[in-house]
């Protein structure tokens, strides 16, 4: 596993993949917290980053399927899915190598903005008012919703030969997931099971982990949404209907 | 016997891909698989390759079987798919690396200058896979299916697209390498099959129609040559050519 996970990530970081998509995370964000007036922290004038936990998972929403789209859609178009599936790795082996490839990739675009931190820190108005369980928290969850649709996108990648269509399944999926049991849990005729279609999605969970207490429940709920995703994938996988 | 194929069924659908086939390859003895196109052939060397399972019957190779202990036979099995996939965007030796660490090969650097010397891609080895000509190409394919150098080597179309001299070439390695392993080869040129192969079997329309030693598929159909033989067992409507 770990030698297709190594062949992964020099496939990225050898090619423009990697380079752009964490290029374009990091100007959006860049953009969105500290020069577009609507959205900056400099404009806003509280010590806090809450803009970019509430924009990231937008844009993670169009990343990561992009990242992901090429990983399994590629072997199968090029039938280099045959000479992997017929060396000694088991198909989980091959799910894991890809998945944690590209977890590595968002973590790598996650990491630089941990200056945004250092920067709200040094310019609160007393030095380091800001809260940084929260931060951390919110870091976590970030983490774990990119987890979530590193997951998501693996799968829509593994239904098709055509990287677009894996891309819109992906960036649809991640949607939905996100934000569509929110919207939901909001019409009328689920009024009394509503708070269980909202903790179905994603952004319950996330804005949870957020607030920088790390519950059990949030924990278990992005794993097994993770876990989820993997066995459909190596299902998919398995049947080798292409 | 390294190979042996019991009774073996594949169901496509409606279709019958391979239709309850039976035959045994040993060591050192160059099978040659034979068949018009659709006949059935790739679909055998997948489920040997254990890439596709099968519907029914069995199969084993190097004494294991596909369906039960389909890593050991992975470990133990050399595999060309046809058409040659092969990851474009990397390099010769570093695929080679890729390969070779996937089984795990001991001694890895100096095994796969004798890989590359062996294949004659010497010239090539520094080039990226996707900037070699077909020729090339092949020998990648056939070089990362015998860089672990396993006991049985199923290769299919291995020569298709060379010119003259890499097919004389080609062919010398694949003698040399029959001497020592089992090894199955399927391609469509008849003089190649009389050049090295010993053993022969003829599929047509999922069923098989021949399985002797060469020598003895000549004098049981009196013909000299494999390609009449060929063309009055497999051509549809009983087209002769004499």
């Amino acid at each position: 596993m770990f030698t297709l996970f190594r062949k992964e990530i020099n496939g990225y970081l050898s090619s423009l993949v990697a380079y752009i998509t964490i290029g374009v995370f990091l100007l959006v964000m860049g953009l969105f917290l500290w020069v577009f007036p609507e959205s900056s922290i400099l404009d806003y004038g509280y010590a806090t980053m809450e803009g970019l936990f509430n924009t990231a998972p937008y844009i993670f929403m169009f990343m990561i399927p992009a990242l992901t789209m090429r990983t399994l859609s590629e072997e199968q178009k090029d039938g280099t899915f045959e000479l992997l599936a017929t060396r000694p790795l088991t198909d989980w082996q091959i799910v894991w190598g890809k998945y944690f490839a590209c977890l590595l990739i968002v973590l790598l675009a996650l990491l630089p903005t941990l200056i945004y931190y250092y920067a709200v820190y040094k310019l609160g108005a007393t030095e380091g008012n800001i809260d940084t369980g929260a931060v951390i928290g919110s870091y976590i969850g970030l983490f774990l919703l990119g987890g979530a649709f590193v997951a998501i996108g693996l799968f829509a990648s593994s239904v098709t030969k055509n990287q677009i269509i894996a891309f819109a399944i992906g960036v649809f999926l991640c949607f939905f997931t996100f934000i569509g049991f929110d919207s939901l849990s909001q019409l009328l005729s689920f009024r009394t099971i509503d708070s269980f279609i909202a903790s179905l999605g994603i952004n319950e969970h996330y804005q949870s982990v957020s607030r920088g207490v790390l519950d059990t429940r949030d924990l278990v709920y992005f794993l097994s949404f993770i876990g989820a995703f993997l066995v459909v994938t190596k299902t998919v996988l398995g049947g080798r209907k292409w | 016997m390294s190979i042996i194929v019991d009774q073996l069924t594949k169901v496509y659908g409606q279709q019958r891909a391979i239709d309850n086939i039976s035959f045994n390859a040993e060591p050192g003895k160059i099978l040659g698989f034979l068949g018009p196109n659709g006949a059935g052939k790739s679909t055998t060397m997948k489920i040997l390759a254990g890439f596709i399972p099968q519907t029914h019957g069995r199969a084993s190779v190097a004494g294991f079987d596909v369906t039960g202990q389909s890593l050991e036979v992975r470990r133990n099995l050399g595999y060309l798919p046809e058409h040659n996939p092969l990851y474009l965007d990397m390099y010769v030796k570093e695929s080679m690396e890729f390969v070779a660490n996937l089984h795990g090969v001991a001694n890895r650097a100096a095994r796969i200058s004798e890989v590359i010397d062996l294949t004659g891609l010497g010239v090539e080895q520094h080039k990226k896979i996707g900037a070699l000509s077909k020729g090339y190409r092949q020998r990648v394919g056939i070089a990362q299916a015998i860089i672990h150098d396993p006991k049985v080597l199923i290769l299919d179309e291995p020569t298709s697209g060379l010119d003259p001299n890499q097919l004389v070439e080609i062919r010398n390695l694949l003698k040399e390498l029959g001497k020592s392993k089992t090894l199955v080869l399927s391609t469509h040129i008849m003089q190649e099959v009389e050049a090295i192969c010993e053993q022969v079997v003829i599929i047509n329309k999922g069923q098989i129609v021949a399985n002797d030693s060469l020598a003895g598929l000549k004098e049981s159909h009196s013909k000299n040559s494999l390609e009449e033989i060929f063309i009055s067992l497999t051509s549809p409507a009983g087209f002769s050519v004499d």
